[in-house]
């Protein structure tokens, strides 16, 4: 039943935006002042069914129907309810269903939230957001129809991978999709905007909402992404630089580039061309992204079905997609008014302008690392693994300028600022981190020269950034998402310089001494619980003074079988203790690997920073507008 | 003019690009999971799943030359849908080992007689831990194991298709 409904829908919802697109191109064509009442009408019908089909897969998976092979592919009757449901987003067909429903509902919203705008300029966004709704919709109805029925019913479906059971997961997928989908808004607004001519302060003031909200999503996704890298994987890190990993973090320098150059477009009517050319290439890359991971062309944990029909689909849509938007950019170019104005050095547009330049070398340095095994491979046929060094080696010495950079662009004013008499307050902030990154250097043994730099002006940033609440003008979202970034990159550094770790084989009763700590395991539990076999040790870290216990387990699930390794933390506002245990072969001996990692929670904590900040803004503009 | 080279520029890059990763697409991935086994232990003793015999697995394996071995079940709805190629592989003469996993043994004979039986021997797993010595998450799986290091050197999670048999072919042929 379910099946019937959820499909149907889907056809339903094409009906709709065939008829939109078509609807919007004639209309946009004509001299309309005002926006057909259809349209309105015609989206919401299209919305409720593609909503109507997610909820009936969602529907299916509860009550477990193994007539939907989807379903049947991805559930267990045994499995928890709340794991039934994110089931539903845990495969590809149901995940690109929620990417489709999230398009749908974001257009509804960007409607009822721009009255205020021209009509042509809307009905373009439609056409443009509609033309990628109905790619998905057929992309999902002719490679991964959500809704295939199985027969004979089986009776007992093929369980969920344990890896993805996990409360970070279930909602890091919707979290991180309302961010990239968030981008296709802001793509079509853009060539939208492009085509009928209208660039300009109003528009960014307008469109900035978009962004700030594609960019909060985005970051709290990434953020979940890596909280269950580093809780469920049990590599005890935080960012391996998979590929996956990448995809998610390519489009997120693109955004903050034009998160800040979008505010240069609102307050200075410059930077046009610019920042319609960073819309397009967030979107792209947020498609591109789909396409890797989809299509199954990466070698990566996170890949699900290696399927080329679905890649070569996804391939060809985004490069249409492509296409079409660097002809409107080409063929409209004229239509955008020149009001750039004369740029000083000393000024917050060239802050920004900079901003902008270390964003797209991050971005760059990513890209090449992610996509240049794939072009390797197609063209010598040699196999190379991008790991870890590449990006650090790369990335580590240019956050030396910009690190440098952000210490003063901000608080720059726009047009032209003046170099100020010497300023007493920076010296001695600077004297301050000197010092104590001088006390913290004293205790480690591992100083490679760059390591002191960039220490001191890490915490240099952090210090000048607490400043700026108390003196800045700035907004205090603006302070907030600088203030977690510098706390970000400070933990991220002393956590790297500090962090070490131990790895050996031991069996119970066994101590290893590390460190000045005395690690011993003292017994080994299985018990059976709901769907799979606990092995749950128990261990003993003893500190000069104090000591305290881990109990890192090992699952053993029947649907389908599978082992996996949860690691016990101890988190303290300093530091992790992190444990995990692996089984050996049968005789006695268990694989230990603990790690010390300080500051861990001030990553996350950081980041939630970050993303406030940017959630403050949006919250604040609408107070403003009200 | 300048805008117009830009324009040519800017399109040649992307059909440059749109042809690799087209390519790329159907370039054969050898399966690298950290989690993967990398060697399979030959100590294990199975049954046979037509004469109830329990053997050694390292029984099966011919001592020099790479083998198949294709995890399925008789309730599983992709297995019946991959098993058209296994009775290809079959037809092209290469030895393939089923191990029948959670089936009861009825079930099992039925589907082969019904469906024809492209496997030289078929061990039974009936608790599953088989399945887990070689890695598999679920079924079906597919595993090619080279005859002379005993490791796994591909890995195929889920049907097969017939892109897969050219594939499995080469890669046989390779490490022969």
């Amino acid at each position: 039943m379910s099946n019937y409904l959820g499909n149907y829908s889907l056809y339903i919802a094409l009906i709709a935006s065939v008829y939109l697109i078509f609807k919007s191109y004639l209309d946009a064509n004509s001299e309309n002042k005002y926006l057909d009442k259809n349209f309105i009408l015609i989206t919401s019908i299209q919305t409720i069914m593609i909503t109507v089909s997610f909820f009936s897969l969602v529907a299916a998976f509860v009550i477990s129907d193994f007539s939907n092979e989807t379903v049947f592919n991805n559930s267990h009757t045994l499995k928890p309810l709340f794991y039934k449901v994110s089931g539903t987003w845990g495969n590809h067909e149901g995940s690109l269903l929620l990417w489709l429903l999230v398009l749908s509902i974001f257009l509804f919203i960007f409607l009822l939230n721009s009255r205020s705008q021209d009509a042509k300029y809307k009905l373009l966004t439609i056409l443009f957001q509609q033309i990628i709704i109905s790619g998905f919709l057929v992309f999902i109805l002719l490679t991964s129809n959500p809704f295939k029925t199985l027969y004979p019913i089986p009776s007992e479906g093929l369980g969920l991978n344990p890896i993805l059971q996990d409360p970070a997961l279930a909602i890091h997928p919707p979290i991180l999709y309302l961010g990239y989908v968030g981008t296709s808004i802001i793509f079509s607004a853009s060539l939208a905007a492009m085509i009928s001519g209208n660039i300009g302060d109003n528009w960014a003031r307008h469109i900035k909402k978009w962004v700030l909200v594609s960019w909060v999503f985005l970051t709290i996704g990434i953020l979940l992404g890596s909280i269950w890298a580093y809780y469920e994987l049990g590599w005890g890190g935080f960012w391996f630089w998979d590929p996956v990993e990448n995809v998610s973090l390519m489009p997120w320098f693109c955004l903050t580039a034009l998160l800040h150059t979008v505010i240069v477009l609102q307050k200075r009517n410059s930077f046009k061309e610019w920042t319609i050319i960073l819309s397009i290439t967030t979107f792209s890359l947020s498609m591109s992204g789909t396409f890797l991971v989809r299509s199954g062309i990466l070698n990566s944990i996170h890949t699900f079905a290696n399927d080329p029909s679905r890649g070569l689909y996804i391939l060809s849509f985004l490069f249409i997609l492509i296409l079409m938007s660097i002809l409107i950019f080409f063929f409209n170019q004229n239509k955008i008014s020149n009001t750039a104005k004369e740029n000083f050095i000393l000024s917050k547009e060239t802050a920004i302008l900079v901003n902008n330049w270390f964003m797209m070398f991050f971005l760059s340095v990513v890209l090449v690392g992610t996509i240049y095994p794939i072009f390797l491979e197609v063209l010598n046929g040699s196999k190379i693994s991008v790991g870890p060094p590449f990006y650090h080696n790369l990335l580590i010495p240019f956050l030396i300028p910009f690190l440098i950079f952000m210490s003063f662009g901000p608080s720059l004013k726009w047009i032209k600022d003046k170099l100020k008499k010497f300023n007493y307050n920076i010296l001695i902030i600077f004297l301050v981190s000197l010092l104590i990154s001088y006390v913290i250097l004293t205790k480690t043994e591992n100083s490679f020269l760059l390591s002191i730099p960039l220490i001191v002006l890490s915490i240099y940033l952090l210090l000048v950034t607490i400043k700026d609440f108390f003196v800045s003008k700035s907004s205090i979202s603006q302070k907030i998402s600088h203030f977690g970034f510098s706390l970000l990159i400070t933990s991220i550094l002393l956590n790297g310089l500090f962090s070490n770790e131990f790895n050996s084989n031991m069996k119970v009763g066994d101590e290893r001494i590390f460190n000045e700590k005395v690690v011993k395991l003292k017994e080994v539990n299985v018990t059976d619980v709901d769907n799979y076999k606990s092995l749950k040790a128990s261990f003993e870290v003893t500190n000069k003074n104090s000591s305290f216990a881990l109990y890192p387990e090992v699952r053993i699930y029947q649907q389908p079988l599978t082992i996996t390794s949860e690691a016990d933390i101890k988190t303290t506002l300093f530091s992790d203790n992190f444990l995990v245990f692996n089984i050996l072969k049968d005789d006695g001996y268990y694989n230990v690997r603990y790690q010390y990692k300080p500051l861990m929670i001030w990553i996350w904590i950081s980041t939630i920073f970050i993303g406030f900040g940017g959630l403050l803004s949006v919250i604040r503009k609408n107070e403003q507008k009200n | 003019m300048s805008k117009k080279i830009k324009f040519l520029g800017l399109l040649l890059t992307l059909i440059i690009i749109f042809i690799i990763l087209l390519k790329g697409l159907n370039v054969s991935k050898d399966y690298s999971n950290e989690k993967l086994k990398s060697k399979i232990d030959f100590s294990l003793n199975a049954k046979k799943l037509f004469s109830d015999e329990i053997i050694n697995i390292s029984d099966l394996f011919g001592k020099n030359s790479p083998s198949v071995v294709n995890i399925w079940a008789s309730w599983c709805a992709p297995c019946r849908q991959e098993h058209q190629f296994l009775m290809k592989l079959k037809d092209m003469n290469i030895n393939i080992i089923g191990i029948n996993y959670k089936d009861s043994p009825k079930n099992a004979k039925n589907f082969l007689s019904s469906l024809g039986n492209p496997y030289s021997e078929v061990i039974t797993d009936n608790d599953g831990t088989k399945s887990i010595e070689f890695g598999a998450i679920g079924v079906p799986e597919t595993f090619i194991i080279s005859g002379k290091t005993n490791e796994i050197i591909k890995k195929y999670i889920g049907p097969l298709t017939s892109e897969n048999l050219i594939e499995i072919k080469n890669l046989l042929e390779k490490n022969a």
